[in-house]
């Protein structure tokens, strides 16, 4: 119990720092010292949010982003995880798409948006199809290193037991590569929230994306930050789901707790 | 029984691991193998294992030839090798997966508390010190009840207290079962604390050189007479492991052969 307390108050003192910037900058545009035309006081930005919620406006852009992002991650984790094992676990598959999925890494998220237009419209594919090859590489690489990494000593103990193929796979490798395939999920999923705007940037009637485009051009600086803030609060969120749901497969570790 | 048969191991690279071994174990009997590094003791044990073929030679068990992993071979690593993802009682029942939950259930506490660790089977790995893994590591062997039982210099990492309660649980297990136990140390006095017979090896490429028999009864005291004898034979005959061996004159042939070109 006693380790909690001093995590809990750090927790705290995360909050403290945009606090008083925001109470500092609120602060400095009542008693006149800004005009907060361009960078908005907190509390016009509370506003914006508070219409936008109750027009019903701001859940329809939350849930169309989430949506993509989950749609676009399932993707991306999925195949990131099955070309993954298999590059890292059969020699061969590695030396002959690893080169290629490297180079293909390099593009930046940015460069594939007029393909991804002309190949397949400017509606919902293009967008999952987007955001899914922004969390494919993190997910691929992170469970071909952990399958690569495997410790042998205990492959071995494996073999010892006579265990066959399926049983050396799911009692032995599997719970191995836990660890690192969970990790990259998490950075996965962070980068599908990086890709969605891209996607959403790509001509977009609804999303958090279209908000900050809009905002953009109406000239509506409250808007853009209040999806900012949105985003923020929602990729920590989600994050926060995805450690969750993992916490209790990953007990056993011996790491240093919280670090993950 | 255990039986070795003119076995040999060079790896791909040419080392010459193993120079024909043969040896045979009887049931219930401890043999230890010592040797300086390099002699290849860890190579005998795996390729008994199973988990290295041999170049050349045969290991039977009670006539059966091993070919590779079996169930009547159990081993006992250097390191604990626990899976880090499982409970202690997941690790010692690691082998049982066939039992019925009830039966293993049984098995795995029995063999825990043989160990001195009742009551532990539902901590993780990493909540154990790294004597208590492996005892842990020796639960596991030995619940699958082997034949044969291997063990790697397992207490080679533990300081000398660990290694005597060690001593006493490995015993107690074998008591029960009287498995046949080949066992690697470093340690002479930890050879004649619990061999029957003690093979001395000798490094380059490993070969056997000289069998003690160790006779006193059990349990053993590191202070009786008989135990300094055994002890004196044991070194004696390691010094003489590790001196280089008088060459052949063939070599010297070629040493001179060279000298013309």
């Amino acid at each position: 119990m006693k380790g909690s307390r001093p995590s809990r108050s750090f927790a705290l003192a995360g909050v403290l720092l945009p606090l008083l910037l925001a109470v500092l900058w609120e602060a400095a545009i009542r008693s006149g010292l800004a005009v907060g035309r361009l960078m908005p006081p907190p509390s016009t930005i509370g506003a914006t949010l508070w219409e936008l919620a109750k027009s019903g406006e701001l859940q329809l852009h939350c849930l169309t982003t989430l949506g993509r992002v989950l749609a676009g991650f399932a993707l991306g984790a999925l195949l990131g995880t099955i070309i993954g094992a298999g590059a890292g676990a059969l020699v061969v598959v590695r030396r002959l798409i690893d080169p290629t999925l490297q180079a293909l890494r390099a593009v930046p998220s940015i460069a594939w948006v007029p393909l991804f237009i002309l190949w397949m419209g400017i509606f919902e594919t293009s967008k999952v199809a987007l955001i899914a090859v922004g969390v494919f590489f993190p997910v691929y690489l992170g469970v071909a290193g952990a399958i690569e990494g495997i410790d042998r000593k205990l492959i071995e103990v494996g073999q010892v037991f006579r265990l066959n193929r399926w049983a050396m796979i799911h009692r032995v490798m599997l719970p191995a590569v836990l660890p690192a395939w969970i990790i990259s999920l998490r950075s996965g999923l962070g980068l599908g929230f990086m890709f969605v705007v891209a996607a959403e940037f790509m001509g977009a009637s609804e999303g958090l994306g279209f908000l900050l485009v809009d905002g953009q051009q109406m000239g509506k600086p409250a808007q853009i930050l209040a999806a900012i803030i949105t985003f923020a609060v929602l990729g920590k969120l989600a994050d926060g789901v995805l450690v969750m749901i993992s916490k209790p497969l990953l007990v056993w570790q011996d790491t240093a707790r919280g670090a993950l | 029984m255990l039986r070795l048969n003119g076995l040999s191991k060079t790896y791909a690279d040419g080392t010459e691991a193993l120079r024909d071994i043969s040896l045979q174990v009887g049931k219930g009997e401890i043999l230890a193998l010592v040797g300086g590094s390099g002699c290849g003791k860890t190579t005998l044990l795996r390729l008994i294992a199973g988990l290295d073929v041999a170049s050349a030679g045969a290991i039977t068990v009670n006539g059966e030839t091993i070919k590779g992993p079996h169930a009547s071979i159990g081993i006992v690593f250097q390191e604990p090798r626990l899976l880090p993802w499982l409970t202690v009682a997941g690790n010692v029942g690691f082998g049982l997966a066939d039992l019925a939950p009830q039966e293993r259930q049984a098995r795995i506490l029995h063999a825990l508390e043989k160990v001195g660790l009742a009551g532990y089977d539902q901590r993780w790995p990493r909540e154990l010190s790294g004597g208590q893994q492996q005892r842990v590591a020796i639960a596991r062997a030995f619940v699958t009840a082997p034949k044969v039982l291997l063990l790697d210099e397992p207490f080679s990492a533990l300081d000398a207290f660990t290694r005597a309660s060690l001593h006493d649980h490995l015993l107690l297990l074998w008591a029960e079962t009287k498995p046949t136990v080949v066992m690697v140390t470093h340690d002479v006095e930890e050879a004649i604390t619990l061999a029957d017979r003690v093979v001395v090896m000798r490094p380059r490429p490993g070969r056997m050189m000289e069998t003690i028999s160790v006779t006193l009864d059990r349990p053993r005291d590191r202070l009786a007479l008989g135990f300094d004898k055994a002890k004196r034979r044991i070194l004696h005959a390691l010094d003489r492991s590790l001196q280089p061996e008088k060459s052949a004159p063939a070599q010297k042939g070629a040493d001179n052969a060279s000298h013309w070109w």
